[in-house]
């Protein structure tokens, strides 16, 4: 437990069974009154902002969050499914909490998982990812032009946009970041 | 060129002595280590060897004016433990005055004289608001005669503070629960108010000014109840200074406040937080 002259901007703590985080603090002590800790805080899950008091005598609960490594193994219906790299054990991700992301799972990737107590809470995947290019329109020879970008399917049906001269089979490099073309890797 | 705050500092300190000379007060000295802090119930005293250092100079000059002195005045170091913040440090320059014969009425007309000189805050662009009034335009209660600690000093920081800051300039705050005295006298023909006020400049408290309670026994029970809460607290529980209490019995009718000295350099800067006026912090 935090008490309330712990708490800080920036730091997690957990209300109501979730994880949070304070993203503004102030110190407050009104004329010959108690001290009082302002808070503007940010649910982890929701991503709702809030703002909460905190008196000097209140506890707040610490957040436990760790990040654990793992490596994507197969699709489940809508899930995702990733094993750990140590014990093997499987964990579930699904649609909502993968969104655009799980455009550029590969076989076999490497990911870190961010867990509160058993929950997972959020995925990294590598900054970059190479896939291979499906379907395209064909480029006009010559066209090196980067600005210029159509649509392209990705090996694993979905979609994303790529400059002109890029064609079908070509490898090409992601950002996961961002989920945009980065740059091409080999030719098809 | 932008004037330092150093600079600043000197020229609002060269006024205010100014002002106070001028009115025929006498500039005191008292001390700054002592046996025992006054008690109050959310002030800490930071302890300096065997001595504390003082959370307010207001047990001496209580003392001087029960001795015969009419009009003082000091600035100085106070010390409060804990308080840190962007207007909070723990160590801070207080301006304090007493007059004798006076109430909080008059200390307030002193006050607008005093930043009228000092800071060129015009005495029409003052508000005013009884805490009935603040708390039930800005809270929805009313904490006289029902008063609650936790909710007065929450809806305080959330709603009424954040209204005055809205409201803009001076606002004083006036006429506080009895609970909420501290060592301000009751009203007079309503024991369920005491006679203080607090001057808010853009929603940032500014200064605590009391008619002063000159009764020695319900200073004495004040302070006892004040010493049960801290010590259920898990506080500091300080003696009760019997010099201090003794005084009382001839002290004159009087009133005092409590001015923070950083906090009105911050207003005059225009800054949002002490940083600006303290190069040291």
């Amino acid at each position: 437990m935090y008490s309330a002259s712990d708490l800080k901007k920036g730091l997690k703590i957990e209300i109501d069974g979730d994880p949070c985080m304070i993203t503004n603090f102030e110190f407050s002590k009104p004329g010959k009154g108690q001290a009082l800790y302002r808070c503007k805080i940010k649910n982890l899950i929701s991503g709702n902002q809030f703002d909460k008091t905190y008196r000097s005598v209140e506890k707040v609960k610490r957040c436990s969050l760790m990040s654990r490594d793992y490596t994507f193994s197969y699709i489940d219906g809508d899930d995702y499914v990733f094993s750990d790299n140590t014990t093997y054990e499987e964990v579930h991700l699904n649609d909502e909490l993968l969104g655009d992301l799980k455009k550029f799972i590969v076989d076999d990737m490497k990911v870190e998982i961010l867990f509160h107590d058993d929950r997972a809470l959020d995925i990294t995947l590598p900054n970059f990812v190479e896939m291979n290019i499906a379907e395209t329109e064909p480029g006009a020879r010559g066209d090196t032009a980067t600005n210029v970008m159509k649509p392209a399917k990705l090996e694993n049906g979905f979609e994303i946009n790529v400059p002109i001269f890029i064609n079908e089979a070509d490898t090409i490099r992601i950002d996961t970041r961002t989920g945009t073309y980065a740059d091409r890797v080999s030719k098809g | 060129m932008p004037i330092d705050s150093i600079t600043l500092r000197n020229a609002v300190m060269r006024n205010i002595r100014a002002f106070f000379y001028d009115r025929a007060f006498l500039e005191v000295e008292t001390p700054i280590r002592l046996v025992t802090p006054c008690m109050e119930l959310h002030i800490d005293a930071e302890p300096c060897g065997d001595h504390f250092l003082r959370t307010s100079p207001e047990i001496f000059h209580k003392q001087l004016l029960a001795t015969g002195y009419e009009k003082i005045f000091e600035i100085g170091k106070c010390f409060r433990r804990g308080e840190m913040g962007p207007l909070h440090h723990p160590e801070y320059t207080m301006l304090e005055w007493y007059r004798t014969q006076a109430d909080y009425m008059d200390i307030l007309a002193d006050t607008k004289a005093l930043l009228q000189a000092v800071a060129g805050i015009a005495d029409s662009v003052w508000h005013q608001r009884t805490v009935s009034e603040a708390f039930l335009e800005f809270a929805g209660w009313d904490p006289v005669g029902n008063y609650d600690e936790d909710r007065f000093d929450i809806d305080l920081v959330e709603k009424v503070e954040p209204a005055f800051r809205e409201i803009g300039g001076p606002v004083v705050l006036i006429d506080y629960p009895v609970e909420a005295a501290a060592l301000s006298r009751r009203k007079s023909g309503n024991p369920l108010m005491a006679e203080r006020w607090e001057l808010y400049i853009n929603g940032i408290e500014i200064a605590n000014a009391y008619s002063e309670l000159t009764d020695p026994t319900e200073q004495r029970r004040r302070f006892e109840a004040c010493a049960e809460q801290r010590k259920a607290m898990g506080k500091e529980v300080y003696s009760i200074d019997e010099s201090f209490i003794e005084s009382l019995e001839k002290m004159p009718p009087a009133g005092g406040v409590a001015l923070g000295i950083d906090r009105l350099l911050m207003l005059i800067a225009d800054a949002d937080s002490l940083d600006a006026v303290l190069p040291f912090r």
